[in-house]
């Protein structure tokens, strides 16, 4: 599976990406994998405030619904509008066409806390292995 | 009943790649590739799905018949040899014991095909039944058989060519809700997907051959195997009811919208006195569909509203890969189960519009 280098993720399987002060933000490609069919997700509203761990969209399968969670505290600053009519792109390009939202970071700190590619990666090898 | 139990081709099914999930005590394959291809699949060429957790009882001997007329619903006197008939099973007051199909093999031969949830219940049911009658005739025998069969449904609009290719020609003219023998099992015109299709019965031995040979002289047509997962939204999508969501013990076939499967007019059966009792009088509830007018997908335990009444709950929902919409199923007073009628499922703690709708939402062109 793909984690790319230059991002960072979570424990909850979101990535982020940071570009200057804002922060770019989908779901890994394990993730999409494990949701299989994304058939709908409900994206936050421009402006909203984000708090790093708590919930602010949702991702469904046909099967179930799946909170996804702020990587970064902050602001709401631009939300992917194209996964309203096309949730499929999740599954397609999680880490480019596919994205979630950019969040105007609030605590650049918190971008520490989140997790490499490596640290990831393992991760998810010690929660297959559960 | 927490036992977790497998089907006798789990191990084809982790090979073919499936994600493995619960239904019920069953460990079953939801999907092998995704739930929305295996559901275009079966709409549009074939699927196999493995159904071996389903509950197989015979009734033979001379009271058979006499037996079935008071157990069941429906004239079981005028199932020809070759026929089955959809419709449930009721207590005492008419509540939904389970909803099976009948299979007719011989004058004095039948065959119940019970849900898999529901086989100890039905069993024990369905024995109780038979200890009462048992004195009559002595070749009276029940048989629980569900240990001794596997089942599997070849469904879609290419499954005739399929069976075709794979036994020959003369299944394809066996006609709906019809079925004949095969082994030691049958093989029926039956399914649970709104598409044309067959359920395949046989001996737990001769199962995985079974499922090769049809994999085998469908693949070119596009068969796959479809998982649980597909089951669910091809049932719902063609207004079919599951189990133990849009139904159980305390619903009345009235309120489930299957009155058609039951027959007052039949001197007795049991729960008639009650259901003709109740046929009279308007229903507390009804089974309406609707689909979702704002984006929202329904799911199950999800709270129907108008404005601040509570109407009643969602029993099923999922989002629609034929129609591309978002469906669902749901108790409503029956003066809200009106087509057209607008409410709102609370969905996240918002409420979302919905309309009710017609059933099924999707039917197939002949």
């Amino acid at each position: 599976m793909n984690f790319p280098k230059e991002l960072r993720y979570t424990k909850s399987h979101e990535w982020a990406r940071r570009e200057g002060e804002k922060v770019v933000c989908g779901i890994t490609e394990y993730a999409q994998k494990e949701i299989s069919d994304v058939v709908f997700v409900e994206v936050p509203k421009r402006g909203q405030a984000a708090e790093q761990a708590k919930a602010v969209a949702v991702v469904e399968s046909v099967k179930a619904a799946f909170d996804i969670y702020a990587p970064m505290s902050g602001k709401v600053s631009q939300v992917n509008a194209d996964l309203e009519s096309r949730p499929e792109l999740v599954n397609q390009d999680c880490y480019g066409q596919g994205w979630f939202f950019e969040i105007e970071a609030s605590d650049p700190s918190e971008w520490d806390k989140l997790m490499t590619a490596e640290e990831y990666e393992k991760n998810i090898q010690n929660e297959s292995v559960k | 009943m927490s036992q977790i139990c497998r089907l006798p081709l789990h191990d084809t099914h982790v090979r073919l790649g499936a994600r493995i999930g619960a239904f019920g005590s069953w460990e079953v394959p939801l999907y092998y590739t995704s739930i929305v291809q295996e559901h275009e699949a079966v709409r549009q060429r074939a699927g196999l799905f493995d159904i071996s957790h389903m509950g197989e009882f015979r009734v033979t001997g001379n009271d058979a018949l006499g037996f079935l007329q008071e157990l069941l619903p429906r004239d079981v006197g005028k199932m020809e040899t070759g026929q089955a008939l959809y419709m449930p099973l009721l207590n005492e007051d008419g509540g939904i014991i389970d909803d099976v199909i009948l299979y007719r093999f011989e004058p004095a031969h039948f065959l119940l095909i019970v849900n898999a949830g529901n086989v100890d219940k039905d069993w024990s049911w369905v024995e109780s039944r038979a200890a009462a009658h048992k004195g009559a005739a002595p070749d009276f025998k029940i048989q629980n058989a569900s240990a001794d069969f596997g089942l599997l449904a070849l469904q879609g609009p290419g499954s005739a060519a399929i069976i075709e290719k794979t036994l020959g020609s003369t299944w394809t003219d066996v006609a709906y809700y019809h079925f004949r023998p095969f082994g030691d099992g049958m093989i029926a015109r039956t399914g649970y997907t709104g598409e044309d299709g067959f359920e395949i019965m046989v001996k737990k031995a001769g199962l995985l051959e079974m499922w090769d040979r049809l994999m085998a002289a469908g693949r070119a047509d596009g068969l796959v195997p479809a998982g649980f997962g597909a089951r669910d939204t091809l049932r719902l999508e063609a207004g079919m009811l599951l189990y133990g969501h849009d139904m159980e013990d305390t619903t009345n076939p009235l309120e489930a919208g299957i009155s058609w499967a039951v027959d007052l007019k039949k001197a007795s059966f049991i729960g008639r006195d009650a259901l003709a009792k109740q046929a009279g009088k308007p229903q507390a509830k009804k089974l309406a569909a609707f689909e979702m007018i704002e984006r929202a997908i329904p799911r199950q335990g999800y709270e129907l509203r108008k404005g601040s009444q509570t109407l009643g709950h969602v029993t099923s929902g999922t989002f629609s890969p034929t129609l591309a919409k978002n469906i669902g199923m749901g108790y409503v007073p029956p003066s809200e189960a009106v087509a057209g009628n607008e409410i709102q499922v609370v969905v996240r703690q918002k409420s979302i519009q919905a309309k009710i709708v017609k059933l099924p939402f999707y039917k197939r062109k002949k």
